[in-house]
């Protein structure tokens, strides 16, 4: 479905509203190819297109809202969509007054195409894995492809116009070696580029080339780490779970409460922001609020600003700032320690290549727990000897990005979510790797 | 008041007869028809959140062609639409000949006609919209019994999938699925002590009708879930060591469902989940001589447990659901997974008719169903009476294990000391980790059916593309013995 059949459908829908009512339209599609592998071969391919229209019907200080599944056939969208309207109109008098209703007033518009080539349909998922395929011949290589179109509108009847729109693929995969021993990459972006994936493929070979010597078995206690982006990544993707939004902090339920109460410090150097502006996903909100270019969630160390959307904005008092109060384009500032540094810096200990499976093991000091995954080295005097077998470990923030915290990487990478559970998600984080004096393994 | 939700099974049978009648040429297909009506009510702090009503509908192709695999999805029903995901799956079918992983001959093929529909005694619409957020609003104040109650929560929500499954072998199965989910949550904060308590439902999902309230106990449940959170924060911290250990069968499900439910997924096992949900522990080598527990643990696959999150009559390649032990007496028998995946690994045996999808939108791939421990003889006062120095652990709150699903840390939101054999006071943060292939060897004690509880999970995620789907577990309270324990702080 394109901007002009969503608008267009819109427009017919407000047309048919009665009184002062007030109408908020969302759309969110995509046309998807999707191909997993196993063993470097195809195990299960296919396609999906999708739209779902999300309604809020809103009179006076009352509203309910909806969504469907939509067709792209303009008349059967529109029979669809006014079914639900109808069934939302009979609700609407029987739920009370919202006092947290919260929408823009302000018609607005906007329209965003990252990395549009003119959403032909044109994308070669096919040529691509057999790009990769071929390629990684030899490798016993599993993992996803993921491509095609993304779409989200809104509209309102009070004229809301506002377009995103990107074609991207994202290659998610690892490549394993006899006894589970395996190295995780990702390659996204808008253009293919087969180029770009043998570059990979030859990192990924280097790093197999350590993995297939004996793992080293290492007892539970605390180690000195580097975590590479990947790693805090999967950190920051638990953080997000209840960390930075305004509700969860003023219920008392985020585990940075005693950050925010000043009770705690991270290292200095840690400043983090949502960086709305460089990041992926679309620029407004379900609402129809603007977000802003950044929000600064932890500057120099102390709690800053929270992530607000638009009922806690109302109940609060405060400013919209996001579409949820979830991160989707994180940020952290980098550090000083070069990538090719790090190992010496690391010097003796492990060098952790991905997190997995992270959950909070006491959210009231930010205790976190997870596993390591794919490749986790063991390194001496800055080389890497060994592979180590998975570890779990269980340790505070306040101490892996606190006290423990001996340095951030220069370069950081910008990692794109594979994630498609509620269709291809949209999220990224821009990260550099840490190295930490010490975390502690339990398991 | 109101009408109800649109039903969909007449159109969807008459979508499936015209794309019978116009389906091309193929050495085999299958059109899994969805339609899902959602309604979600809450109330937060006194004040209703705005409803959500949800109606989808789309399709799902399969085209086994030309030696490959393929499928197509889409929300578009009509002839074109259908036409265009019968030409994407075929692209597909066709890369796959060159390219696929095994040979598209191993793909089940269903003629099954069957039909499912979930027990529904008190349905949505018996209640109004205006009783129903009486009721939540009603709940939510129950939880407001003290200032240290800083946010309180109660909802309410119906979800009916409509499915139809059409193969070009003859197979028609029609299943309806009827939900109502319920909850209240309470969170009490002291200091820099938060403490969070669920109930009402919140953790205790099943097929159903209303009549689901009285089952979970809703519209009582309230007090003690504030009571519980506002004590918690009273409550010392649980104690580090090793202690005997009673799990609830509110975290007997989170148990069941990481260390012994996805372990035997086929999926895992055959190496398709290692980029994401991971692998096993367990390898074909295992089935039929594996010790994977203690002479207590029997597991079931068990589709016909009436009201159980996943119960079905076949799964969504067509395979007709029965009930199957997986572990006997302690003794790995069989997987879990479709016929696919039974094909591919050559194990000799039945499928357990456990590929799923979460939705019209994604193919099938191995899951869970209804995955139950069986009742042993023991009360729950006599499993308690069996410890010496240990602890009782209730609802999960923390979940976490390695990618071979065997080292594992979970916690949950309350805890009570046992000492000779006497419950005593609570304690709070409580936590415990070991490792799969030990752990169910140190199972000692399984509660009696009087004590079984039918529950569920409501997100089990995995897969690529992901897909979140429900799972059911049925399971009494169980003690182990030797367990590593742990509270919270630093």
């Amino acid at each position: 479905m394109r901007d002009g059949a969503f608008f267009n459908l819109s427009d017919r829908l407000s047309r048919q509203l009665r009184g002062d009512e007030v109408l908020l339209c969302n759309l969110d599609g995509e046309d998807s190819d999707f191909v997993r592998l196993n063993g470097n071969r195809i195990r299960q391919a296919g396609g999906l297109s999708a739209w779902t229209l999300s309604l809020d019907l809103i009179q006076g200080q009352r509203q309910a809202q909806a969504r469907c599944d939509l067709s792209g056939d303009p008349d059967q969208d529109l029979r669809r969509a006014q079914a639900l309207l109808d069934r939302l109109r009979e609700r609407l008098p029987h739920v009370p007054p919202d006092p947290y209703l919260n929408y823009a007033t302000e018609a607005t518009e906007s329209d965003q195409r990252p990395g549009n080539r003119g959403l032909t349909g044109d994308w070669d998922s096919a040529g691509a894995i057999a790009d990769l395929t071929h390629a990684a011949a030899g490798l016993d290589l599993v993992g996803i492809w993921a491509s095609g179109e993304l779409h989200a509108g809104f509209a309102s009847s009070l004229g809301h116009r506002h377009w995103h729109a990107s074609q991207n693929f994202n290659l998610d995969f690892s490549c394993y070696l006899e006894g589970g021993k395996a190295v995780k990459a990702n390659l996204s972006g808008l253009a293919w580029d087969p180029k770009a994936l043998t570059d990979k493929l030859a990192r990924v070979r280097r790093d197999l080339d350590i993995l297939a010597r004996p793992a080293r078995a290492i007892p539970p206690g605390r180690y000195r780490a580097y975590l590479a982006p990947a790693a805090v990544a999967e950190i920051f993707d638990l953080l997000a779970w209840g960390g930075f939004g305004l509700k969860d902090h003023k219920t008392a339920q985020t585990p940075l409460l005693r950050l925010a109460r000043g009770e705690r410090r991270l290292d200095s150097r840690v400043t983090l922001r949502e960086e709305h502006a460089r990041g992926l996903a679309p620029g407004f909100t379900a609402e129809g609020f603007l977000k802003p270019e950044a929000v600064t969630l932890i500057a120099d160390g102390r709690h800053q600003d929270c992530l607000v959307e638009s009922r806690s904005a109302k109940e609060y008092g405060q400013a919209v700032n996001a579409a949820s109060e979830g991160p989707e384009s994180l940020a952290l500032d980098p550090g000083d320690i070069s990538m090719a540094e790090m190992p010496y810096r690391l010097g003796t200990g492990l060098a952790i290549g991905n997190l997995w499976y992270l959950n909070y093991a006491d959210r009231n000091d930010c205790r976190i727990t997870g596993m390591t995954r794919f490749a986790t080295f063991w390194v001496e005097n800055g080389e890497p000897l060994a592979p180590v077998e998975v570890m779990r470990f269980d340790d505070s923030l306040y101490h892996l990005l606190g006290d423990r915290l001996e340095g951030l990487s220069r370069e950081r990478e910008l990692i794109v979510s594979p994630e498609t559970y509620e269709g291809r998600s949209s999220a990224s984080a821009l990260l550099p790797g840490i190295l930490v004096s010490g975390i502690d393994l339990t398991l | 008041m109101g009408r109800g939700p649109t039903s969909h099974m007449q159109d969807l049978l008459a979508i499936a007869d015209h794309f019978r009648r116009s389906a091309r040429s193929a050495d085999y297909w299958s059109l899994r028809l969805a339609g899902e009506e959602t309604d979600e009510l809450a109330v937060r702090q006194g004040v209703t959140e705005p409803s959500v009503l949800g109606s989808s509908l789309g399709a799902l192709l399969t085209l086994v062609r030309g030696g490959g695999i393929g499928y197509g999805a889409t929300s578009d029903l009509s002839a074109a639409g259908l036409s265009a995901a019968w030409e994407r799956a075929s692209r597909w079918a066709d890369l796959h000949a060159h390219l696929g992983l095994f040979d598209a001959s191993l793909h089940p093929r269903s003629s099954l006609r069957a039909d499912y529909a979930s027990p529904v005694v008190e349905p949505w619409e018996s209640l109004s919209l205006v009783d129903k957020l009486d009721l939540l609003r009603a709940g939510c104040a129950a939880l407001e019994i003290d200032k240290r109650i800083v946010d309180s929560s109660a909802w309410l929500g119906r979800r009916r999938v409509e499915q139809l499954l059409v193969t070009s072998e003859g197979g028609e199965i029609r299943q309806i699925f009827d939900q109502v989910s319920s909850g209240l949550a309470a969170v009490a904060n002291a200091g820099s002590q938060t403490q969070t308590r669920h109930g009402g439902g919140a953790d205790w999902g099943g097929q159903g009708g209303l009549e689901r309230l009285a089952r979970v106990g809703f519209r009582e449940d309230a007090r003690r879930v504030a009571e519980e959170a506002i004590a918690l924060l009273e409550a010392p911290e649980c104690p580090v060591g090793v202690r005997d250990l009673i799990l609830m069968p509110s975290q007997m499900v989170l148990q069941i469902h990481e260390s012994i439910g996805h372990p035997l997924e086929l999926d895992r096992i055959l190496g398709d989940e290692r980029n994401y949900a991971g692998a096993s522990f367990v390898t074909l080598d295992m089935f039929g001589a594996y010790r994977y527990g203690s002479d207590l643990l029997n597991i079931t696959f068990d589709p016909g447990v009436p009201g159980e999150l996943a119960s079905a009559v076949a799964d969504d390649e067509g395979t007709q659901a029965q009930r199957q032990h997986l572990i006997r007496e302690g003794i790995l028998e069989r997987p879990l997974g479709g016929r696919l995946s039974q094909a591919r690994s050559g194990l000799p045996g039945v499928a357990s008719a456990s590929a799923r999808a979460s939705g019209w939108d994604r193919p099938p791939i191995d899951r869970m169903a209804n995955l139950n421990l069986e009742p042993g003889v023991a009360s729950l006062a006599s499993l308690i009476a069996q410890v010496e120095r240990g602890l009782l652990m209730d609802t999960n709150r923390s979940w976490s294990i390695d990618d071979s699903r065997n080292k594992f840390q979970f916690g949950c939101e309350m805890g009570r000391l046992i000492e000779d054999g006497q419950l005593r006071g609570l304690v709070r943060n409580p936590g415990y980790r070991g490792i799969s292939a030990s752990f169910w060897r140190s199972l000692a004690g399984v509660g009696d059916a009087a004590s079984r509880e039918i529950r569920g999970v409501y997100t089990c995620g995995k897969g690529e593309p992901n897909q979140s789907i429900q799972v059911g577990h049925a399971s009494p309270p169980a003690l182990f013995r030797d367990v590593e324990v742990f509270g919270g702080g630093e």
